[in-house]
């Protein structure tokens, strides 16, 4: 059986492109991987409707890590998907027979392992299977504490549950990597990438720009809608809190990857940023609890004061932007 | 964030595990912390379920009412809805509506049906009957 070292991350698929890196010799750490891919992103797609609901990113869209990841550094990372289920199967447990661990793509809401209550049918989990015993799959979730076991059914299953985001058996690994790549080379590109993003898409609901149209959005909501005002908001905290973001929708990610680079590159500025971002996490933090506490009915409802708050959070990102713009990293 | 101030609420919907957040030490680095949960998550995580659950329970009593096909009741009791089962089915979603009327439901063809075992990894008897109250049926 393979040796693996399981590690529990914040978010699965940094988690999982961080696993088979370290696996193959590579240790980054996951705010690095997170940042790099210049993964951190805020959108908010009002025509997308995921479970009823607009669609709400605090990252870019799945597999963006990956392939951000691997642009940045030149790791080529060998992808491969099936069209028939049984196919997807017996080429995992060839990988596995050869003693390779590879990272998959699956529904959470077929995999045996999650709790009850955290399954829902979201298509873009990543996990890494890195042996069989018997009729098992043994397996390091990046979200979970320990390594866990999926039947054979179960993981075919959620492999290929169909829908958006459909993983179609998605199995990948990296190809050998020859040399340790150059971070301080790749760090300016990155954060310059997540910077544009935020700032300078033409779009009215992507980046800070997002941020303030959704404050507009709520600040409009009818109260006459309360059942569905109330879910939006509770959308909103869920999106932000509770998908593997390591807090604050990806906030403190990117900050401790603005910290780490600032040790890299000794750059005060990076590290003075990061303090920004840390602050900025915080807001969001209160934003959720703000709207946790009006869901509970613990005080009122009060769509204003939300509002209020995601302004806050969009100077206080803005600000952050800026500040990364003017340190002028090459 | 600071260390002191990840939450450690035990919450239940995490069954004992504990879910991995950033924070800063007291030299103010980030470091990696493990968190038992947060209540603020645990309202909203609460407030989506109770959505399906109370989907299913009005399913439920529209199928008792012989107003819905069971097929109704099982989607929102997987926590699906037209457009998910939809997709997973490869169907149209106003085939899928269709499907959700007793009578059509019942003269569904074996191929049909077969499209609906699979996405829900259950017998054509199982997706024809009501389960039993108490038990939750979410697998």
């Amino acid at each position: 059986m393979t040796d693996f070292n399981h590690q529990q991350t914040a978010h699965c698929e940094s988690g999982a492109v961080a696993a088979l890196l370290r696996h193959n010799g590579l240790d980054l750490s996951e705010p690095m991987i997170f940042g790099l891919s210049s993964a951190l992103t805020y959108a908010y797609i009002p025509l997308v409707k995921v479970g009823g609901m607009p669609l709400l990113a605090y990252r870019m869209p799945p597999g963006r890590i990956i392939r951000g990841l691997s642009k940045r550094l030149s790791i080529r990372f060998h992808f491969e998907r099936f069209r028939c289920p049984e196919d997807g199967t017996i080429a995992l447990d060839k990988y596995l027979e050869k003693g390779f661990p590879v990272g998959l793509q699956a529904s959470i809401y077929w995999l045996p392992y999650f709790p009850e209550s955290m399954r829902f049918h979201f298509n873009a989990h990543n996990l890494v299977a890195y042996g069989k015993d018997a009729e098992d799959y043994l397996i390091s979730d990046p979200t979970f504490e320990q390594p866990v076991r999926a039947d054979v059914a179960s993981l075919q299953q959620a492999r290929f549950a169909k829908g958006v985001l459909a993983p179609k058996g998605l199995i990948y690994y990296p190809e050998t990597i020859t040399q340790t790549p150059d971070l301080t080379a790749a760090i300016p590109g990155a954060i310059r990438s997540t910077v544009n993003m935020m700032l300078r898409t033409p779009l009215p609901f992507i980046g800070v720009r997002g941020i303030r149209h959704v404050a507009r959005h709520i600040e409009k909501l009818s109260p006459a809608n309360e059942h569905y005002n109330k879910l939006l908001i509770g959308h909103m905290v869920r999106m932000q809190e509770e998908i593997g973001t390591g807090g604050a929708g990806f906030r403190f990610l990117f900050a401790s990857f603005l910290q780490e680079s600032a040790h890299l590159l000794s750059h005060e500025g990076l590290a003075q940023a990061a303090d920004q971002f840390t602050d900025a996490g915080d807001e969001w933090r209160r934003f959720a609890l703000y709207a946790a506490k009006m869901l509970k009915g613990r005080s009122a409802l009060d769509y204003g004061k939300l509002a209020t708050q995601l302004r806050k959070v969009a100077d206080m990102e803005q600000q952050g932007y800026r500040q990364l713009l003017e340190l002028k990293l090459r | 964030m600071k260390l002191d101030d990840v939450p450690q609420d035990t919450s239940r919907s995490f069954d004992g595990q504990k879910k991995r957040l950033y924070a800063l030490n007291a030299d103010g680095e980030y470091t990696a912390a493990l968190s038992s949960g947060w209540e603020a998550e645990d309202v909203v995580l609460d407030q989506a379920i109770e959505e399906y659950n109370r989907f299913s329970r009005e399913a439920r009593q529209r199928v008792q009412q012989g107003l819905a096909s069971p097929l109704e009741y099982h989607m929102y009791a997987h926590r699906m809805d037209v457009t998910v089962l939809a997709q997973a089915t490869g169907f149209f979603r106003w085939q899928v509506r269709r499907h959700l009327k007793p009578t059509v439901f019942k003269r569904l063809t074996p191929r049909k049906m077969q499209r609906h075992e699979e996405a829900f990894h259950m017998t054509a008897e199982q997706l024809r009957t009501l389960p039993p109250e108490d038990k939750p049926q979410n697998d």
